[in-house]
């Protein structure tokens, strides 16, 4: 396996104060790394410096063995103006294929092939004409994530993809991410939601404006601080 | 009636603005799309009272080119909108509105103390609302105007896609590394040249309604973004070219016209998209 992004000792924040501290961590091809955190504990920080948008206090981030922070396929979080933006499903994903472009101003066949096939992996296709405000939630996702994909094969950072979606569609998010996953595809996943992190996760980053944890999911659950964790969500959801 | 039309389309200064108040109408429904769904329709209107300031400062200064100090002012203005609406202490909105009105009354305090011509009202009316202006249009003007209706559409169409990605999702654009801050910038600088450009048509207090009418109507009935945009630039073409025949028939103010066609459509979209129901908001 080879590592894709390497994290030592960074710490991350603004001129008025550093928000997070002492993140060391490693990614390697195919892992599905959660990261864990209440608000408030730089979870949206340290998505910003993942994808090179925003630069460490100190310390080091390195992207690795031919990768780079543009080749990361990002899946944000909605905002308001999108969720009545009108806008066909084909038009969003092709725009996942705008850093291929360059200078080019119109997508050429092969961009198009890609978000006809990407499509048809999430099980989209027959959507591609539809408005974009007219979908469920469940179908809104997964359109953003065929844009992601068609930005990139080879590692997804997804920032709290099932925020907003009914059970059933949480269940089929976290399937179909677990699937592209199996598919050789990294996954960095921003979560609040303890369950899905131990039931599909590989790796967990908990952060709490320093780093709590970094490690196996199996090692998590021996700690005392992922115990307390999953004892006080449970609690939470009881 | 086509007789009396027939009459004043053999002067050329009335061929002129037709030509001009198409052009101008075109390239705002273009642009209005994207302003719209920025949420940044607020930018024109704040925009156009700078520009009636600087105007007023090109006047009170005697330039014969009035352009010269009204673009750049303009586009300066522009641009420091977009910063604000970004992160400063001033918010956006009441930044808008602070330079706006500044602009206004600085205009008017000027046009009010160094008057150009005896008629200060007709004249601060006629640069509020268009009345006139467009009909005393020069060749040259309608040459510049025609060269930058070129510039902005061509513009729009290199940049359609990006121009695209930057309106629906800017936090995905810059992860993939798209240069979000500087399309927004051009997005800022043709606003800016739209504005200067309408000002002529329907005057600085109503070029808003140019931006956001054709915009808004076109989103009650189309789902895809192309489809929206394609339709917003019919409509706002078919308004203008039927409020300046209304204004030349009946002789009313070109500007009110214009953006009267432009409500009714809007109204008429609206019904109809209430009946048949396809819109949920």
């Amino acid at each position: 396996m080879s590592e894709q992004i390497i994290c030592r000792n960074a710490a991350l924040g603004y001129e008025d104060g550093i928000v997070t501290e002492g993140l060391d961590f490693t990614v390697s091809t195919g892992d599905y790394l959660c990261i864990l955190g209440e608000n408030g504990s730089g979870k949206s920080t340290l998505i910003k410096a993942l994808l090179g948008l925003k630069h460490q206090v100190s310390g080091e981030i390195k992207w690795c063995s031919g990768f780079s922070a543009g080749e990361i396929g990002y899946l944000p979080q909605q905002t308001p103006v999108q969720r009545d933006f009108p806008a066909s499903v084909k038009e969003i994903v092709q725009s996942g294929c705008l850093s291929k472009t360059g200078l080019r101003p119109f997508y050429n066949k092969e961009e198009k092939k890609l978000c006809a096939s990407t499509m048809k992996l999430l099980g989209i296709d027959d959507l591609a004409d539809k408005c974009y405000r007219e979908l469920s939630g469940g179908q809104q996702q997964r359109v953003l994530l065929a844009r992601a994909l068609c930005a990139t094969r080879k590692m997804l950072l997804l920032d709290e993809p099932v925020t907003g979606l009914d059970p059933k569609a949480q269940n089929e998010m976290y399937e179909l991410i677990a699937k592209l996953n199996k598919q050789g595809i990294t996954i960095i996943m921003v979560s609040h939601d303890i369950h899905a992190a131990v039931q599909y996760a590989s790796h967990i980053l908990h952060i709490s404006k320093k780093q709590l944890f970094f490690g196996k999911k199996s090692d998590y659950l021996k700690t005392s601080i992922g115990k307390s964790f999953l004892d006080s969500e449970e609690n939470n959801h009881a | 009636m086509l007789d009396t039309l027939k009459e004043y389309f053999s002067f050329p200064f009335v061929r002129y603005a037709f030509v001009v108040g198409l052009l101008i109408a075109l390239c705002s429904s273009l642009l209005g799309v994207t302003l719209v769904l920025k949420r940044f329709s607020f930018i024109g209107d704040g925009l156009s009272h700078v520009a009636f300031g600087a105007m007023a400062v090109a006047a009170v200064v005697g330039l014969t080119d009035r352009m010269i100090i009204i673009i750049p002012v303009t586009v300066i203005a522009a641009v420091l909108l977009l910063r604000t609406g970004q992160n400063t202490k001033i918010k956006g909105d009441a930044a808008v509105a602070m330079i706006s009105v500044g602009a206004l009354a600085i205009g008017y305090m000027l046009m009010n103390r160094f008057p150009t011509s005896s008629n200060i009202s007709a004249d601060v009316c006629s640069t509020l609302f268009g009345s006139t202006s467009i009909l005393t249009l020069k060749r040259s003007d309608v040459l510049m105007c025609v060269i930058m209706a070129v510039i902005v559409i061509a513009v729009f169409v290199l940049f359609y896609n990006k121009i695209f990605s930057v309106t629906f999702d800017e936090n995905f654009s810059r992860a993939t590394g798209i240069p979000v801050n500087k399309y927004n910038l051009l997005i800022a600088v043709i606003t800016a040249l739209i504005i200067v450009l309408a000002m002529n048509l329907v005057g600085s207090l109503l070029i808003s309604a140019l931006i956001i009418f054709p915009a808004l109507s076109a989103m009650r009935l189309f789902k895809s973004f192309k489809g929206v945009i394609l339709c917003s630039a019919v409509i706002s073409v078919i308004c203008a070219a039927v409020g300046i025949i209304l204004s030349i028939l009946y002789s009313t103010p070109v500007g009110s016209t214009i953006v009267i066609a432009d409500m009714s459509v809007f109204f008429l979209f609206w019904i109809i998209s209430a009946f048949t129901g396809r819109n949920k908001t």
